[in-house]
């Protein structure tokens, strides 16, 4: 305050909190990066045949093994799909109603929406890995476990997007619908459904879009789909069919991309 | 009165959905049904799974924290995790640049988006068996893998940002006769830098998250305590494993929010 009385022609962009905020962050960005450079364990022979290794794995991968696509490749990747597909229907049947009690304006009771934040967080920061490991444990090996660990991890998402889309929905009608003596489950049907539709398809196809990568990977930890069959060629060094393995995945991945950001401009 | 009454019934009811809308969510259950089949879902495997479950959570308790092994292993999650942000960002910065649409040719853009679309599509876990073949097992492989992701993801967004910039500015600098890379330091960079805190402050949330399953295959860091704790049965410190790792996303999640509200 003093510098700006005595000064009054200099002008200061930031008050110094706002400085020292951004200091702050700064020199903990810079520390981090320090002590983590400092810190890591790096084995400088395997840095110096690396190069090598890169040769010889891409010579490996080469001529790729197209013959093993039918009938080796084909049913995972169908599986592939088919868990992505049930995990998001799954994860939104679970996901939209959390989403609903987390919104601030759909459950007014403030220790509920604590509770259905608490739930959104936690899903989100376990990884599915992880939870495909809990479900392989109580499931055993196969895709359902898959599908259970992608829906579950994808109801924080799912949920942290709905309620957004639910916090900032029109309050004219609720309140006529409030007015006319609706009940709570009237309001969100006939009041809050159809606002926030537009964004219950975004998200259902933005999550779907991110479940078809994660389930490729799913396969690792033996919950199902195409990362069984990248595991065991790996397991085997069949690089040849891993390369093949890669190329599915990523002409999938690609066409469902364009597939998505085609049916997003188109309807929604 | 009659008159009144029928005139009410013949009244089309609009919130009866549409013929196609009905047949869409008719073919959603058929396929559902489906699936769930091919999948292998029933009840009887569901009330096993369940019986599993309550065991299996039963060996969870007490969470164990005390193995010599879990604060190296979070510490080299984080390490993994700040590097490769720091050069994902690094690298991500002049490849969005060029890939630019409204800074560059074609002939550059191209070639540039098709490498954002390759770090992109595969994810961190599948480019980390490749890094581990390529450098060994190690926190190196886990930096690798999440330093491809991170240049797609924030090379991706940040492309976009420009893409979306106002060309007002740009000219007006380059009236001035700025070179190009004044253009870019005084006409770009002002009109995204917001945006870009924000992509890099959610990468490094990001990173975070995947820098502590990377170690499943090899590549460093927590999960690979995780994995083989989970082979070994031990669920008291699988379980304290997790908790750790709950906390320390959630703490990242906290401090991004932070960061974001001294930018803003």
């Amino acid at each position: 305050m003093t510098s700006a009385t005595t000064e009054l022609n200099q002008w200061i962009r930031f008050t110094p909190a706002q400085r020292l905020a951004r200091f702050a962050v700064y020199l903990g960005m810079v520390a981090a990066v320090v002590w983590a450079l400092k810190t890591i364990e790096i084995i400088p022979e395997f840095l110096y045949d690396a190069p090598e290794q890169v040769l010889d794995m891409g010579s490996r991968m080469w001529p790729i093994d197209w013959a093993n696509f039918w009938p080796g490749v084909w049913p995972a990747l169908i599986e592939t799909l088919h868990i992505a597909a049930m995990a998001t229907i799954l994860g939104l049947c679970m996901g939209v109603p959390v989403g609903f009690l987390a919104a601030r304006n759909a459950t007014p009771f403030p220790w509920v929406n604590h509770i259905a934040r608490f739930i959104l967080v936690a899903t989100r920061s376990i990884s599915t890995l992880l939870w495909a490991l809990f479900f392989v444990a109580m499931f055993g090996p196969g895709p359902l476990a898959g599908a259970l660990a992608i829906a579950f991890h994808s109801i924080g998402f799912i949920g942290k997007m709905f309620s957004e889309g639910v916090e900032e929905s029109n309050k004219r009608s609720i309140e006529a619908l409030q007015a006319a003596g609706a009940t709570r489950m009237q309001l969100i049907v006939m009041g809050f459904w159809p606002q926030v539709k537009p964004t219950f398809w975004s998200v259902a196809l933005f999550r779907w879009d991110i479940n078809v990568r994660e389930s490729a990977i799913l396969g690792l930890v033996g919950a199902g789909g195409i990362g069984v069959a990248l595991n065991a060629a790996i397991d085997l060094l069949q690089w040849d069919r891993v390369a093949l393995i890669l190329i599915t995945i990523f002409v999938v991945v690609i066409l469902i991309e364009m597939m998505v950001m085609w049916i997003r401009k188109r309807v929604i | 009165m009659t008159n009144v009454e029928t005139s009410m019934v013949t009244r089309a009811d609009f919130f009866r959905p549409s013929i196609w809308t009905r047949l869409g969510y008719a073919l959603l259950i058929v396929y559902v049904i489906y699936a769930a089949a091919t999948l292998g879902l029933s009840w009887e495997r569901i009330e096993r799974g369940v019986g599993y479950g309550a065991k299996f959570l039963a060996g969870f308790f007490p969470p164990n924290f005390t193995k010599s092994d879990l604060i190296p292993g979070l510490l080299e999650s984080l390490q993994i995790a700040f590097l490769a942000s720091l050069f994902g960002t690094l690298i991500a910065i002049p490849l969005s640049v060029l890939s630019a649409r409204n800074l560059m040719p074609s002939f550059v853009t191209w070639p540039v988006r098709i490498i954002i679309i390759l770090c992109r599509t595969f994810h961190p876990v599948i480019v980390a068996i490749i890094a581990v073949k390529a450098v060994g097992f190690g926190a190196m492989a886990g930096v690798i893998a999440l330093t491809v992701a991170s240049v797609g993801f924030v090379g991706k967004l940040l492309a976009e940002a420009i893409e979306e910039i106002s060309k007002k500015q740009i000219e007006a600098i380059r009236a001035t006769g700025a070179s190009f890379m004044n253009t870019i330091i005084f006409g770009v960079v002002p009109q995204v830098m917001n945006r870009f805190i924000g992509f890099v402050a959610y990468e490094t949330d990001s990173n975070l998250r995947h820098s502590t399953i990377v170690g499943v295959v090899g590549a460093g860091g927590i999960g690979g305590t995780l994995f083989s704790a989970f082979q070994r049965y031990d669920y008291d410190f699988v379980a304290g494993i997790s908790i750790a790792i709950i906390a320390l996303v959630m703490l990242g999640e906290v401090i991004q929010i932070y960061v974001k509200r001294v930018f803003r």
